[in-house]
């Protein structure tokens, strides 16, 4: 009983803040920033953001750190081993391994980045519009989709390399036709979910048309998961990519991409093994690492997951 | 009367990315055998996790219970691991949710949901415990029992699968019943009705029901007493009679004062509480009410008030029962209802534990 | 003589038509909102209050019947400067707090999305300035512009769905249980400030709710809505102190009031559609038993109605 403070003039009515009381203490978070302190904390995930890095860089910088060209020919040091001079040996015409790792590791890229944006951009306005025009456009929008979904992929594959040619337009015509269809239906299914939410009918009543609501509200809402089949289709193009080189149906020497490398390493395994090594470790790394990002980007970017 | 659970000084907190939030501070109430204890307060005040501490369903982490003990009928819960709970569960506490449609399993009939809990907790047969899902359907106003419990959920109203769930809740004869707004979903005729259910059953199982709700009519419906939930912590309980009647915290004011009422034709404006709720990772110094409190003193701004006791059943934790502090009238819409109840102190007196 | 700003006629709108689940949301409704008035709407969940909100701003294409604003028909006009016009005239406020407002949008975009469609600002800062002044309109202020939704309380972010709402300057307002989702200390906030802009702006609000005692304290009138039917109109103390269908009877006595002893005597109705027994053939519509106090019943409760009005 004794904590009975005795000061009258604490007794004296102030009555409220209230202007202090809407004030909002927490800094500003956006979605993204929320995200990204999420994403930070999955380790895996970081692990993966930071091997692509690596992997990028590389191949950035990679051709131009050896002193040997990826493309010229030395038969005079054919099939070396690994050493001081040649850091992952060389290959049958004496070309640097090195070089040509980072070389294809450009390809490679390019292939998976370039498939995934096209991907991209078609999935989303193909989905896009079939989810918010519903009814019978979406359903004839779908059917197309289902239709051509139907081929055989590699059917379809070999028939462009026929008509167009080898090439790298041709591998990654290739790989889009059908792509676009997986993006497409994520899309449309998010637009759905999302165009009876309220604040996209708060923009009808407000008059807006359907671009605005396709762009500013549909879209930027389905980021998350669009964002999460984008990362999970580079590695798939990279591997069909390399799938394809495989079965001889990729690009052209003396380009290399990993996939025509792991080819041609492939005949020398057993005495010239890292011909084979080195581009099949690169393809590996950068699927596992797209793959973790892929996962660790869903969960942060899902609420659900999240709260 | 005789107490069946007392909760003493409960703290609870999780951590979230936003940092640690203080979700409850410091809780202690009782609820004795048989009575309806109705706990009111703005949404995030800790009502459910109050009483989500109480049924131990915590999720820890990022939840964990920090301090406080939570005796039932005298044994503490707070040590007891979730094998210990699951026995518990059900059969001497069970819980009604809000959401009549997600708490019941979509792809199991109606009657094999009940008899699960019945023969998880009594020992007797299928039979037995099938006759007991239609007397509890029964008991719960819905009618053609038999036929009903070969059905699916889906084949429910959302007033009937609340009622459902009252029946799965009362399966093992509960001695205390919690119901998480569990008319909050439905329209005011099947509240009006899952209500008088709950009276009745209270009459005639016995139960002691844990009833919680943001709606005041719904509390003087149901409600022998009643604690108001402000931040985290209790800031005033009593009967349901000296909450309504007589309230002393200024909340509780605020609450009542911003009510219309139905008889009265009013012209003005309501009395709005000001701001909004504050935030619990880092609760204000003092009564947290304060910054939204129009009768705020000097000292709430610098100290937490203490408990005061108005009547043997009546508590307030508001600076404003100190005798150095000034009095204060309530607004003209709680003074209207002011009444002189039997039993009341003639000074309020400091405790420091209800 | 008041003036009627909106009048509805005959106004159908019926979900999967056709199907076996074909759903009649609003079947034959009728009435007119005066200009400044507030005209609540009640009724049981799925009784077609928020389909009848929508229908007349247009999200839905009525079935049949027909909307007119300043006596002009809303569901008539074609050309597209008509409607965006019409638009800015008729606003609606939501019910979900959290779902109302776009989560990957900042609060100033939110608020000028109005303003950004019809072009009301001429320079950037004119834009944002209007935003500022739409955010202290609603009791909030400018440093609110630049957070997201999701730092906002309930009551904070009905208010920003209510700043949108202003922001193109409408006449009409519908709100669809604008504080259903809401604490009863934070209810009265949105209230009051829908008053005092009803006050200041002349507005005319449509308000849906199932909140009985609310809605009598907002309202000027109250319609009260039963499986997609108008059944009973009047003044909104008319309609408390004498309702005649006997389902607004049972839906006033079912509401649970603020006062233990009023709760411990109430006496409940229930309201059972068999009662009418309509004879078949029989006309039931809307019939006025008193001035402004419209009732859906037959000729005979026509005639026992008045007689003990
Ligand atoms: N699992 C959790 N993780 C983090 N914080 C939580 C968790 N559960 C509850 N909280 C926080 O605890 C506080 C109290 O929440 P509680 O659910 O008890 O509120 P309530 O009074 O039941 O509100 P309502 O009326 O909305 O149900 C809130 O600030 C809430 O954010
Ligand atoms: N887009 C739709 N398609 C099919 N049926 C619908 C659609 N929208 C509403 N309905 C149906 O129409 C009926 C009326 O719905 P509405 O949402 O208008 O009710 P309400 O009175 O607003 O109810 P609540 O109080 O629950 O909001 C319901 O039976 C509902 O299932
Ligand atoms: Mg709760
Ligand atoms: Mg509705």
């Amino acid at each position: 009983m004794s904590a009975l403070p005795n000061k009258k003039d604490k007794f004296v009515v102030v009555g409220s803040q209230a202007d202090h009381a809407e004030k909002i203490n927490k800094p500003s978070l956006s979605f993204w920033k929320e995200a990204w302190l999420h994403f930070k904390k999955n380790k895996l995930a970081m692990f993966g953001a930071l091997l692509l890095i690596v992997l990028i860089t590389m191949a950035a910088i990679g051709p131009h750190i050896v002193k040997y060209d990826y493309a010229t020919n030395d038969l005079m040091n054919s099939n070396q081993p690994p050493s001081k001079e040649h850091w992952f040996g060389t290959d049958d015409l004496g070309r640097d391994v090195f070089a040509r790792t980072w070389e294809g590791a450009r390809i490679s890229l390019f292939i998976g980045i370039a498939a995934a944006l096209i991907d991209l951009a078609i999935g989303i306005i193909w989905g896009g519009i079939a989810g918010y025009k519903g009814g019978r456009v979406d359903e004839i929008m779908m059917r197309i989709a289902d239709i051509l979904y139907g081929i055989p992929n590699l059917l379809m594959i070999i028939i462009l390399m026929v008509v167009l040619g080898q090439g790298l337009g041709t591998m990654i015509l290739a790989m889009t036709i059908t792509g676009w269809i997986g993006m497409a239906r994520i899309v449309r299914g998010q637009v759905l979910q999302l165009k009876t939410q309220e604040f996209v009918l708060a923009s009808r009543t407000l008059g807006a048309d359907s671009r605005r609501i396709l762009f500013k509200h549909l879209i930027p809402n389905s980021m998350g998961p669009i964002l999460v089949t984008l990362t999970l289709t580079i590695p798939t193009a990279i591997f069909t990519e390399a799938f394809l080189s495989f079965l001889g149906l990729g690009l052209n020497p003396p380009l290399a991409s990993w996939g025509t490398m792991a080819s041609d390493g492939l005949p020398a395994l057993e005495y010239f093994p890292w011909r084979l090594f080195f581009p099949a470790t690169f393809i590996c790394l950068t699927i596992f690492a797209f793959n973790v990002i892929g996962d660790g980007l869903r969960d942060a970017l899902d609420p659900r997951l999240r709260k | 009367m005789e107490k069946l659970l007392e909760v003493k000084n409960l703290e609870v907190g999780f951590q979230t990315y936003g940092g640690y939030v203080q979700a409850v501070r410091g809780v202690s109430f009782d609820v004795n055998r048989g009575e309806t204890l109705a706990i009111v307060g703005e949404s995030g005040s800790g009502k459910s996790v109050t009483t989500q501490a109480i049924m131990k369903l915590i999720p820890m982490p990022p939840g964990e219970i920090r301090n406080g003990q939570i005796l039932l009928d005298g044994e503490d819960l707070v040590p007891k691991t979730s094998k210990q709970m699951e026995k518990i569960l059900g059969q001497d506490v069970s819980m009604i949710f809000q959401d009549p449609m997600t708490s019941l399993n979509p792809t199991m009939r109606v009657g094999a949901q009940i008899t699960e809990v019945i023969l998880k907790h009594n020992n007797v047969s299928k039979e037995t415990a099938n006759k007991k899902a239609i007397e509890l359907l029964e008991l719960v106003g819905i009618p053609r029992a038999e036929e009903r419990v070969r059905q699916y959920p889906h084949q429910f109203s959302g007033g009937m699968r609340q009622r459902v769930m009252i029946a799965i809740a009362l399966a093992a004869n509960p001695k205390l019943l919690i119901a998480d707004e569990p008319t909050t979903a439905l329209d005011v005729t099947i509240q009006a009705q899952i209500l008088e259910l709950m009276k009745s059953i209270k009459k005639e199982v016995g139960s002691s029901i844990i009833f919680i709700t943001h709606d005041l009519g719904v509390v003087a419906n149901v409600a022998d007493r009643v604690a108001v939930m402000y931040a985290g912590q209790i800031v005033e309980i009593g009967t349901v009679d000296e909450i309504f009647y007589d309230p002393r915290h200024p909340y509780t004011w605020g609450l009542m004062a911003s009510m219309p009422s139905l008889e009265t034709v009013d012209e003005g404006q309501l009395e709005a509480i000001p701001g909004t709720p504050p935030d619990l990772t880092n609760p204000p110094k003092g009564d947290a009410f304060a910054p939204r409190n129009p009768y705020a003193l000097q000292i709430d701004y610098e100290e937490e008030p203490p408990m005061f006791q108005v009547s043997p059943t009546h508590f307030a934790k508001t600076w404003l029962l100190h005798p150095e502090a000034p009095r204060i009238d309530p607004p003209e819409a709680v003074l209207k209802n002011r009444r002189k109840l039997a039993g009341t102190f003639e000074k309020p007196v400091m405790v420091m534990e209800v | 003589m008041k003036e009627k700003l909106i009048e509805v006629k005959g106004l159908k709108q019926y979900f999967n038509i056709g199907s076996p689940n074909e759903v009649r949301a609003v079947d034959d409704v009728s009435f007119d909102i005066y200009k400044g008035e507030t005209l609540g709407l009640v009724g049981e969940s799925g009784c077609g209050k928020s389909t009848t909100g929508r229908t007349i701003i247009r999200l839905y294409d009525a079935t049949d019947g027909e909307v007119l604003f300043k006596g002009e028909d809303v569901h008539g006009k074609k050309s597209k400067k008509a409607l965006k016009e019409f638009n800015r005239k008729m606003q609606m406020i939501f019910q979900d707090p959290y779902a109302s407002l776009n989560p990957r949008m900042k609060v100033a975009d939110i608020i000028a999305e109005g303003i950004d469609i019809h072009g009301l600002a001429k320079s950037k800062k004119e834009r944002m300035e209007k935003v500022y002044k739409l955010l202290e309109t609603v009791g909030l202020n400018r440093e609110h512009a630049n957070r997201y939704p999701h730092e906002f309380s309930g009551g904070q972010r009905q208010r920003l769905g209510i700043a949108r709402a202003l922001a193109v300057e409408p006449d009409f307002i519908i709100a669809d249980e604008p504080i259903s989702a809401l604490d009863v200390s934070i209810q009265a906030q949105v209230v009051n400030l829908m008053q005092q802009l009803q006050k200041e702006k002349g507005l005319t609000y449509l308000f849906i709710a199932h909140d009985l005692s609310m809605v009598k304290y907002i309202s000027d009138r109250i319609g009260v809505m039963y499986f997609g039917k108008l059944v009973e109109l009047a003044p909104s103390s008319v309609l408390y102190q004498k309702p005649l269908h006997p389902y607004t009877q049972s839906l006033l006595s079912a509401i649970p009031l603020p006062d233990p002893d009023y709760e411990r005597n109430r006496v409940r109705k229930t309201y059972d559609p068999a009662v009418h027994n309509y004879a078949a053939g029989e006309e039931v519509k809307m019939r006025e038993v008193a001035p402004g106090h419209w009732v859906y019943c037959s000729e005979k409760e026509f005639q026992q109605h008045k007689a003990t009005y």
